[in-house]
């Protein structure tokens, strides 16, 4: 009994310290980050969702501006609004608009909005490009238990629901006949796309998350079968790439956030590269 | 006692009214084929009839505990998703692989298991979209315009399969069609649409119907010879075909 008490005192000590190197910090970030992307970039891709990935990301920035003009937490501020925007967009496309040109206007719009927003605010424009580009070198404990927190949250409700968005995916009609609700399938992805921004906002940026969905999903489609597969593969591609762009940032003192997309887009072309020999 | 009927149902898309007052019944057991030219509201009638498409007046009824097994129209696979036979065969609902096996064996898949779905044809697919309504052992088999973009071989194998399973299973079907004389051949009942039901009866009544005639024109005529024609040459090879709806017409037509 005494020895187990001191064993998880030990454990947690060396945790705690190892939770001290903001490396480790990081790396686990984007582990964790990936745990969500890695599936949710894969109905992304089946669903041809990537512009709508753009318009609920670039809408995040909004969100910073207006938490930070009402001192609010930054999460919860990207959260509301990204969430209000990927409700809007879902609902303009279960009335028919034409999408591309719906969320180019959304998307940039948010974009521009925020970014105008945001300089509204005294003393935040040096920092403007952490929440573009990411920050996870800084990521606190605090941040990246939320990452974890979130992360997780994104991976139970789409494992929970896995059956149903499958078939909803596949084909509303096969889903109608089956008893599942397509709108109701569309709208658990809808949630999920706002925890998953809010969560990588500080991970990647605004500007890239939408990479971080499509890039490892693109690269897990053609070395898998089934949805699982990909879904699976997805998350190692992005987990991959979390780790070696903060090796390439270390190494070549580059940005970080762009770092991680370019190392996930080099595996990309590797992926592709050699399933065409 | 018929297990799935509608009573004046009408759909209405805004303001405009795609069924108007239509009554249809199915008995266990009997093929239906609902007939109609390009927008006539066939696609919509069965979809309202599973519930897809909200009915604006009129009322359905089901059989307590109906089992309904449903092959879509058409089944438009991103090449994004991969997904093989198997797994789909596991949507919505995990089945067995012993039970997978069965239905593809019954439509003459077998073996298919681990081909991507994106990669079938689409005749296979449609055989494989038949496959994973049969896996729930439907008592009525509801089927959209299966056989478009089939050949006519293709076309004519996918309705024996149907039948055949009508026959081992005993399943019902109701199925929307515009191609006139395969499914004249395979069908109990035709009911021929035009917004509301023109006309309705076996497929020898319907075809000189001239509700039905003024609805196809006289194109069909053509076809519909050829069948016959075909048909009887069949018969004259001495093919018994004892569980076709036409056996007993074609006998008065030798004699």
């Amino acid at each position: 009994m005494a020895i187990t008490i001191r064993t998880i005192r030990i454990i947690t000590i060396m945790t705690m310290t190892m939770l001290d190197d903001f490396l480790i910090r990081a790396g686990l970030a984007a582990i964790g980050l990936s745990l969500a992307t890695g599936p949710l970039g894969a109905f992304v891709v089946w669903r041809r969702m990537a512009y709508f990935g753009d318009a609920t990301s670039h809408a995040a920035i909004l969100g910073v501006a207006l938490a930070l003009a009402t001192d609010l937490p930054v999460g919860v501020g990207t959260l509301v609004v990204a969430l209000a925007m990927a409700v809007t967009v879902a609902s303009l496309a279960a009335r028919g608009w034409a999408m591309d040109t719906t969320l180019g206007v959304l998307a940039h719009s948010a974009l521009a909005f925020g970014l105008v927003a945001v300089s509204f605010i005294h003393g935040v424009r040096t920092d403007l490009s952490a929440y573009l580009f990411g920050d996870i070198l800084a990521v606190t404990r605090v941040e990246l238990g939320l990452v974890w927190l979130g992360s997780l949250a994104v991976l139970a409700l789409l494992a929970w629901r896995w059956q149903a968005l499958l078939t909803a995916t596949l084909s509303e009609d096969l889903a109608h006949a089956a008893g599942i609700k397509p709108e109701r399938e569309r709208l658990v992805l809808v949630l999920a796309l706002a925890l998953v921004v809010a969560v990588a906002l500080k991970v990647v940026g605004a500007l890239l998350i939408a990479a971080m969905l499509i890039i490892p999903a693109a690269t897990a489609r053609g070395l898998s079968r089934t949805p699982e597969a990909m879904a699976a593969l997805a998350t190692l591609a992005g987990a991959i790439a979390g780790i070696g762009g903060l090796g390439l940032s270390l190494w070549q003192d580059t940005p970080t956030g762009p770092s991680i997309v370019v190392v996930a887009a080099l595996m990309f072309a590797v992926g592709s590269g050699w399933r065409r020999t | 006692m018929s297990l799935l009927s509608a009573e004046h149902v009408c759909v209405r898309y805004g303001d405009v009214e795609v069924l108007h007052d239509i009554s249809l019944s199915v008995a266990p057991g009997e093929i239906v084929t609902i007939l109609g030219p390009n927008g006539s509201g066939k696609s919509t009638l069965l979809r309202a009839l599973l519930g897809i498409v909200p009915v604006a007046e009129g009322r359905m009824l089901r059989q307590a505990g109906l089992r309904i097994g449903y092959v879509p129209q058409k089944l438009a696979v991103e090449r994004t998703m991969p997904i093989t036979v198997r797994r789909f065969l596991s949507l919505p609902v995990r089945v067995s692989d012993r039970s997978a096996k069965e239905a593809l064996v019954r439509v003459g898949m077998e073996g298919l298991d681990d081909q991507e779905l994106s990669d079938l044809s689409g005749g296979q697919l449609q055989r494989v979209l038949l496959a994973r309504a049969l896996l729930d052992q439907p008592g009525l088999l509801m089927l959209d315009e299966p056989t478009q973009g089939l050949d006519q071989p293709g076309e004519a194998s996918f309705y024996r399969l149907i039948e055949e399973v009508r026959r081992d299973t005993g399943a019902a079907v109701l199925m929307v069609s515009h191609d006139l004389h395969v499914v004249m051949a395979a069908s109990d009942r035709v009911i021929c649409l035009n917004g509301h039901i023109c006309c309705e009866g076996t497929p020898r009544v319907v075809s000189t119907a001239p509700e039905y005639r003024a609805l196809f024109g006289l194109g069909t005529q053509g076809a519909l010879a050829l069948y016959r024609h075909e048909h009887d040459h069949d018969h004259a090879d001495g093919h018994h075909h004892q569980d076709h709806p036409h056996h007993h017409h074609h006998d008065h037509d030798h004699a």
